[in-house]
């Protein structure tokens, strides 16, 4: 395939993720772009700080075990039904991961605060948490439009590198479709470069078509994308496959001992690409 | 009547549901999800429900944030929130024990408790298990403070925690909770022994009220496979229906 426009290559795409790059992914229900971190993985990525937005799952269990994050900030990382993630519980314990705690309005809250080129935003809660105790950067003021003493907490601005996602549905011209996955968009109008995996590409423009244009995030905010068959798998993509909850649930047990996790990191993300 | 451990406990919380327009449920939380359910069978559909993750029971169309601003916009009458530890004073550890951050145990981490604790009316801490390791004098990491300081901006909090021995109330000017019902199967002995923190009770207590025979229906029946929907691996495994009788009480 001739690479010209934003359509690229997965490879070509694993490669415009830098080293030491603040990198937002999001949640397992949101389109995780898992065959990208599986080319992201084996092309050795260093140093990430990665932000899950506002959560994720075997993907960044995947990026840490697999010693590609320094740190990470999420409001939580889970494999859902099938437990804990092994290799992040891991990795905070031994101190291989440096972790930010936060919580999903704060996350969401700093994307938005990015996303409108503002330092920060205001948001309620917070106040008393041991979050707000180690996120030194997260401040408390008072309210100064309030009569009273009416203390408010600020969220700097998160503004990422990259955004990487994945989606049902993308166009030549480098428009995605996500839908009602309102987070991608903030993610997009947030991050600096935003780099998407899609099902399918399609040759008419996503935005020709008024029911789907408003689920569409416009070319202007996508750097590149590559077209990855089942590319959010073992994790599902909504309204097209369910999650692989075999696979995860076989995951969760190889990967309680490192030797395991190598084992699988050797079976399905260092041997290539998978058929899709 | 027989019933199931669960199935009391998702009574229990309907009943708690009873009269709201709208409650929320976690991607994690099978019980607290299927006593939603029901109760929005129960309500004859009047009572809103939004369970995250799950794509026929959910309606937001505005991305992960619009649950948190729907919150503090006040149209969450309810939610749920669970905990590794909780204390006394209806404090939440969800992210692990030990130090901070290298800890002995760590879990997932505080997800949105540590804003929803504070703007949601009607909070229901769940934890089924019912043990000292788990209810502790002092938790190690707050996700999420069950109390405020009154300057502070908090229309929500906890309301009532229930678990595998008993339920209890929280009572927001003494700032402890109350031991309402306890279990069948289990004494006011039992639950002391293993809560590792000072409760109120009165001198009599009463048992925990069976589940409604119109509810154990709606369990056994059509919300079992809303609830699949969801929380695959529980409808399979604990709402298995009327065959499984070795489980019941």
């Amino acid at each position: 395939m001739a690479e010209h426009g934003p359509i690229v290559s997965l490879d070509a795409l694993a490669a415009q993720v830098p080293d030491g790059a603040l990198l937002a992914v999001p949640p397992d229900y949101s389109g995780v772009a898992m065959e990208a971190t599986r080319a992201l993985i084996r092309r050795g990525v260093k140093r990430l700080h990665l932000v899950a937005v506002p959560t994720s799952g075997l993907q960044a269990e995947l990026l840490i075990g697999a010693g590609c994050v320094e740190t990470i900030e999420a409001a939580a990382i889970t494999l859902g039904e099938a437990g804990p993630a092994p290799r992040f519980s891991a990795a905070v314990k031994s101190g291989a991961v440096h972790i930010r705690d936060a919580t999903c309005p704060a996350i969401h809250a700093a994307f938005q605060a990015a996303e409108k080129g503002i330092p920060f935003m205001p948001l309620r809660g917070i106040i008393g948490t041991d979050m707000l105790r180690y996120r030194t950067d997260w401040r408390t003021i008072q309210n100064p439009l309030a009569e009273g003493d009416d203390p408010i907490v600020l969220l700097p601005a998160i503004q990422p590198d990259i955004a990487l996602f994945h989606v049902p549905l993308a166009d030549r011209e480098g428009n995605v479709w996500i839908g009602r996955r309102r987070e991608l968009v903030t993610m997009a109008h947030a991050a600096k470069r935003t780099l998407v995996t899609a099902e399918t590409i399609q040759e008419q423009s996503l935005l020709e078509d008024e029911r789907l244009a408003a689920g569409v995030i416009p070319a202007l905010y996508v750097s590149a994308i590559a077209e990855a068959e089942r590319g959010a798998w073992p994790i599902g993509l909504e309204g097209r496959y369910e999650p692989d909850a075999a696979h995860i649930a076989d995951y969760v047990r190889t990967a309680r001992s490192e030797d395991g996790f190598r084992a699988y990191l050797a079976q399905h993300v260092l041997a290539g690409r998978r058929a899709a | 009547m027989d019933f199931t451990p669960q199935e009391l406990l998702i009574a229990s919380i309907t009943r708690m549901l009873r009269g709201l327009n709208h409650v929320a449920v976690g991607a994690s939380s099978p019980i607290p999800g299927a006593a939603a359910l029901a109760a929005r069978r129960l309500s004859d559909g009047h009572l809103r429900v939004s369970v995250l993750g799950s794509r026929k029971n959910n309606f937001f169309t505005d991305g992960g944030r619009e649950l948190f601003d729907c919150a503090a916009q006040g149209r969450i009458d309810a939610f749920f929130l669970g905990g590794g530890q909780i204390d006394g004073q209806a404090n939440i550890n969800l992210v692990g024990t030990g130090g901070y951050p290298r800890t002995d145990v760590r879990w997932p981490g505080s997800f949105g408790s540590a804003y929803l604790y504070f703007l949601v009316p009607r909070v229901i801490l769940f934890r089924e298990e019912h043990t000292p390791r788990v209810f502790v004098p002092k938790v190690d990491f707050i996700s999420a403070p069950g109390v405020s300081e009154p300057n502070v901006y908090r229309p929500g909090g906890p309301y009532a925690l229930l678990t595998g021995k008993a339920l209890f109330a929280f009572d927001k000017a003494r700032q402890r909770f109350r031991l309402e019902t306890v279990h069948p199967g289990f004494s006011v002995a039992d639950v002391e022994a293993s809560t590792g923190f000072e409760f109120d009770r009165t001198a009599h207590v009463d048992v925990t009220p069976a589940p409604e025979p119109e509810l154990l229906a709606l369990l056994r029946g059509p919300v079992r496979d809303e609830v699949a929907e969801t929380y695959p691996q529980f409808a399979a495994t604990v709402m298995c229906g009327s065959d499984d009788k070795e489980n019941r009480v």
